[in-house]
């Protein structure tokens, strides 16, 4: 079996999913050609030898379905024989799209590009449908909850207060405006421009790095109505009746934010890129994805950081660097006690609560901004994870070359 | 050959008027419904009409199934009832896309069935002070007759669902308003208005759904409202049924795929809800004890033989506080004058005011004009003077729970009234064979338990004491009958049946607070069985300070010893004495029991020292465990009382468990929760419940003796046990 490495990976900025966001211009299939172009460009690549592109998309309907990944090919002038294939893992689609281009390497493929994107401004989540949400022959035996009231339920269940979901925010905004006024994303990020070369987007629009505990402090929590009004809240209890109610801590300034966006990693395998002349960044170790209880359905990303590290015989003491998307502070909060991980070797340059998370093409960008950190720090090791809806968990260990 | 319908001719459209003999109101089963087909197709093949006109010769439209026929059904296997299911159907889908069209006169309410059958005419008059309603819901079932798709066609899923899911009737403004109606007219008239529809050609070719490139109204499968009302209606129904209610989750099913789904198709999905709720055991026990238990309670078939009737014309009530007063309310609604005595005036006169008072609520709810409300508070007698007594057939005693002032009262009471005259005492604690002791005529003394708040709770518990007449059973039965109250007779005990066996429940939730379950999850597990509240809750709304009087006062009388015997845990009583004399937290009409309570008196949290004082055990049981607990230990003291002589049938145990204490609805009551596990079953798992728990659990000689003979309380035996 061949290894498989990174040797390329590009990312747009991430304009606000909004009305007024700076990429809702921006139809998802010219995202998606624009990432694909820029990763052919600097790699001067001949797209012959990219045997497939995955992309990431959770709701593949609309102007995100009929196949976005091949529809970029085609509009990017890549090769013919290039194929596209779009996959849905909810949030951690990104992620999964790079970890099965890598799959493809391995399985003797030269190159595969995996990536994602996601225009929340233009299909919205939920869109797509969720019959594990509506089909009462699903949702009730199921004890299904919206994610937010999962994120509330973690917290409630192991005691985050909104104090501690706050310090997380305000540190992970703290965070992501040092990363980019120090450049560090300076070599992921493709500005989105139109065909006058006019910019749309050059940096990531949701942040506010002015936000502090105050600021915080003033918001209402996001999930409390859908939680007591329409019974999710009773229904979290049920599943977990050590509990006498639900507290809503999360709100807007603590939870990701909704944005436009896309990623591409090109993965190769060592005699590809070495015939292609670029030179290998990162190793892909192993990966693994799990299914984890669907009603708290966000603490999946340690279960399956275990199953990755055990499956490389490594140990949580291996890692250098940990990425977990910031669904919701209290994913990540939960994630550091669960492996014991200290809050300066995770997310060290912020992440999805300050600069937003566009579903599909997330875990893409946070597997790109691991590997300019770990060039940029001189570690070794690191693992991406995301939470996932339905309750999963995908885990990613890439290691410098 | 029974009437079913009667037939007439105007205009050239054939009347169907529904009339069974020997009813008083029609039901659809088997044999109506061959009657009606039969006549409806006369008249379609007839050439002389040109449409039919359905009606009833009641003064009810079609009230629903006939559910006594579901008994026989209930012998089938699921292909035998599916099909017969769809064989209503396919009749239901001719009479709708016949070309000679059919018109319901509902001429009054028009329930389940009924309602279906009208909803399956192209073309609805109702009358105006009727009502429509699909009730299915509330005996474990779904609206089989195409109620799921039909209503949701006329007037989308987010305004049908909670005619569907929750049984409320539907008003005639209401219906025309949303569309479930075509017009609406005063009840003479709704045959001229339908005959008038199909002459001036008003009813259209086709129903809705059948028309070319047909849209649900409303929310469109898929979109974003749609998702809304599944999704937050999943959960809002998950919230209140514990999942222990099959029947709503598959009427909402049935709307959310049927209508993805062509017509016939979706009456086809609907027919495969319906078999699987027919099949299962909450149906069979819900039908069992919400229907046939309680109408037999209603019509009180166990009311001793060979006495007749009372004519109540005046009934007295002696202590006007709330529950005096409360039964002074039902006494009058009933149309029956009420005396309402009390020491004082000015008590007499607040009981008086109690009852304007509720009936001012009913006049502003609605439920009642300003004018019947006045009758019934002109009904009340508020007086001081035992004189007034005179001429009543019965008298119930609500004083104080002091045999000293009971006593009084009883002799007083019989000095002012005759020999035939009823002394009914409303206690829910002390023996009646005692109380009766004070009376000249102890055989006409009978225990009449009503439970708080009295206008609003259906069951009545009438105690027999030992020398208790027929003739004082009987006419605390025709009282019960009179004020619309659902009766059960039990014989004297300690508590009675339903405190008794209520008391078990709230107890079991202090042994495990003694045990260090978790109090979160003791409550929640409470809440999971089907309970209304969590033993916790429900002793703080009842009254912690009453519990803990009531046992203080059973061991003074009973004995430690003696109660050690029969398997008392003495550990949960230490948790009563803590809550009450230590921290003297009485419960919620004091602001703090074991919850805490918001200024508005609503409960806000656990009380935080509860945790303190009981601390948790760091391995905690699961849901199941604490169910299976509560439940069993309610099943085993009603056998207890069964053995005992103090309950002597099934039913009155189960009707009694759920319309006196709210016992889980979903299981069909306390006996039928037990007979339905399987006896076997259920034995096994008190012996292991005894292990663990002590010899509260230990099971009576009564069960061993079914188990032995594989017998069952209701219904054939398991198979397993039959084959012994």
């Amino acid at each position: 079996m061949n290894e498989a490495f990174i040797y390329d990976a590009v990312r747009t900025p991430r304009g606000k999913g909004k009305k007024d966001g700076s990429l809702v211009e921006v139809s998802p299939t010219e995202l998606s050609r624009q990432v694909l172009v820029a990763l052919r460009e600097r790699s001067d690549l001949d797209t012959s030898q990219v045997e497939d592109v995955v992309f990431g998309v959770v709701e593949p309907i609309g102007e995100q379905g009929g196949n976005v990944a091949r529809t970029a090919v085609i509009a990017a002038d890549y090769d013919q024989t290039v194929g596209g294939m779009q996959i849905n893992r909810f949030c951690a689609s990104g992620l999964e799209a790079c970890n099965t281009a890598a799959a493809k390497v391995m399985a003797g493929a030269d190159f595969a590009i995996g990536g994602g994107v996601e225009c929340m401004s233009r299909v919205a989540i939920g869109d797509g449908g969720m019959p594990l949400a509506s089909d009462p022959l699903l949702s009730l035996p199921s004890y299904f909850v919206p994610q937010g009231v999962a994120a509330d339920l973690v917290a409630t269940k192991y005691g985050y207060s909104r104090d501690d979901l706050d310090q997380y925010a305000v540190e992970s905004q703290k965070r992501a405006k040092a990363a980019w006024d120090d450049g560090r994303f300076a070599n992921a990020i493709i500005p989105v421009k139109d065909d006058n070369g006019l910019t749309y987007l050059d940096h990531d629009e949701l942040m506010r790095p002015e936000t502090d505990m105050q600021s915080l402090g003033g918001l209402a929590p996001s999930f409390g109505m859908m939680g007591e009004m329409a019974g999710f809240g009773a229904v979290a209890v049920q599943r977990y009746p050590e509990l006498e109610k639900i507290d809503y801590r999360h709100h807007a300034g603590n939870s990701s934010g909704i944005v436009d966006g896309a990623a591409a990693v090109l993965i190769g395998s060592q005699q590809a890129g070495e015939k292609a002349g670029i030179k290998p960044r990162a190793k892909f170790r192993t990966f693994a994805t799990i299914g984890s209880e669907p009603t708290i359905m966000l603490t999946g990303p340690a279960d399956s950081a275990r199953r990755a590290l055990d499956r490389a015989g490594m140990s949580a003491s291996d890692i250098d660097l940990w990425e977990l998307n910031e669904a919701f502070a209290s994913v990540v909060l939960r994630f550091m006690d669960e492996l014991d991980i200290d809050h300066s070797d995770i997310n060290v340059n912020g992440g999805a609560i300050a600069m937003g998370h566009p579903l599909g093409a997330t875990g893409a960008m946070i597997l790109g901004t691991v590997v300019d950190e770990l060039e940029r720090t001189n570690k070794e090791t690191a693992l991406v994870t995301l939470c996932i809806g339905a309750g999963m968990g995908v885990a990613t260990i890439v290691e410098r070359v | 050959m029974t009437q079913i319908v009667t037939t007439e001719t105007r205009d050239r459209v054939g009347i169907i008027t529904w009339d069974i003999a020997g009813q008083s109101t029609n039901t659809l089963g088997e044999a109506s419904l061959r009657g009606f087909e039969k006549a409806w197709r006369g008249f379609m093949e007839d050439d002389a009409i040109d449409g039919v006109v359905v009606t009833s010769g009641k003064d009810s439209f079609i009230v629903g199934a006939d559910i006594g026929g579901l008994e026989s059904m209930q012998q089938l296997p699921a292909e035998a009832v599916f099909a017969q299911n769809q064989e209503l159907h396919a009749f239901f889908r001719e009479m709708e896309t016949a070309k000679k069209p059919t018109v319901a006169a509902v001429n009054g309410d028009a329930l389940g069935g009924g309602f279906e059958l009208a909803l399956a005419c192209r073309y609805r008059v109702l009358a105006e002070d009727a009502k429509l309603g699909l009730p299915e819901v509330m005996i474990g079932l779904l609206p089989g007759a195409g109620g799921t798709q039909r209503l949701p066609r006329l007037i989308g899923p987010r305004d049908a669902l909670p005619y569907l899911t929750t049984g409320k009737n539907l008003r005639a403004t209401k219906a025309l308003q949303l569309g479930v109606v075509h017009a609406v007219a005063p009840g003479p008239d709704v045959v001229d208005v339908a005959v008038e529809a199909i002459r001036a050609g008003k009813v259209p070719a086709k129903a809705p759904w059948d028309e070319k490139g047909f849209e649900v109204p409303g929310d469109k499968p898929g979109s974003r409202g749609w998702q809304e009302v599944f999704a937050a209606g999943g959960a809002m129904l998950r919230k209140e049924t514990k999942g222990n209610y099959p029947s709503p989750e598959r009427i909402m099913a049935s709307v959310y795929h049927g209508l993805q789904m062509p017509f016939d198709k979706a009456l086809s999905f609907e027919g495969r809800q319906f078999t699987s709720l027919f099949m299962g055991t909450v149906s069979r026990a819900m039908i069992r004890t919400l229907w046939f238990g309680r109408n037999a309670a209603n019509k009180l078939e166990k009311r001793p033989a060979g006495i007749p009737d009372t004519n109540f014309t005046k009934v007295a009530v002696i202590g006007a506080g709330v529950m005096g007063a409360g039964i002074a309310s039902c006494t009058a609604m009933a149309g029956c004058d009420c005396v309402l005595l009390d020491i004082s005036e000015e008590a007499a006169q607040r009981g008086h005011q109690h009852v304007k008072d509720y009936m001012a609520r009913q006049v502003s709810k609605r439920r009642m004009t300003q004018d019947e409300a006045d009758a019934v508070i002109a009904r009340v007698h508020p007086t001081t003077d035992y004189s007034a007594l005179k001429g009543t057939q019965l008298t119930i005693e609500a004083v104080f729970e002091d045999r000293g002032i009971k006593a009084k009262v009883t002799t007083a009471v019989e000095e002012n009234t005759d020999d035939t005259h009823v002394f009914g005492t409303n206690t829910s604690t002390l023996p009646i064979t005692g109380l009766a002791e004070a009376a000249s005529r102890p055989e006409e003394f009978v225990g009449i338990h009503f439970f708080s708040p009295v206008e609003k709770m259906p069951l009545v518990e009438i105690i027999r004491g030992q020398k208790t007449s027929d003739h004082a059973a009987a006419v605390a039965m025709d009282y019960v009958k009179l004020i619309k109250k659902t009766p059960i007779v039990v014989n004297d005990s300690r508590g009675f049946y339903t405190s008794r066996v209520f008391g078990t429940y709230t107890r079991e939730g202090f042994m495990m607070l003694t045990e260090g379950v978790s109090p979160a999850l003791i409550e929640n597990a409470g809440k999971a069985t089907g309970m209304p509240m969590g033993p916790l809750e429900l002793i703080d709304m009842v009254g912690i300070d009453t519990g803990h009087k009531i046992i203080h006062e059973t061991i003074k009388e009973v004995g430690r010893d003696e109660m050690a015997a029969r398997g008392e845990p003495f550990e949960a009583l230490a948790v009563l004495d803590w809550i009450v004399e230590e921290v003297e937290r009485p419960g919620q009409k004091a602001g703090k029991g074991f919850y805490e309570y918001d200024s508005s008196n609503n409960k806000t949290h656990i009380w935080p020292a509860v945790y303190e004082r009981f601390p948790m055990n760091s391995d905690q049981p699961t849901v199941e465990e604490l169910r299976r607990r509560f439940l069993h230990i309610q099943a085993l003291e009603t056998m207890r009382c069964m053995e005992e002589g103090v309950v002597t049938a099934a039913d009155d145990a189960d009707v009694g468990s759920i319309f006196g204490w709210g016992f889980a609805p979903w299981t069909g009551g306390v006996i039928s929760y037990a007979n339905d596990i399987g006896l076997a079953t259920f034995l096994a798992e008190c012996e292991e419940l005894e292990k663990a728990h002590g010899l509260r659990f230990k099971p009576p000689q009564i069960l061993r003796d079914m188990v032995a003979k594989g017998e069952a309380f209701y219904g054939a035996p398991a198979a397993s046990m039959a084959a012994e």
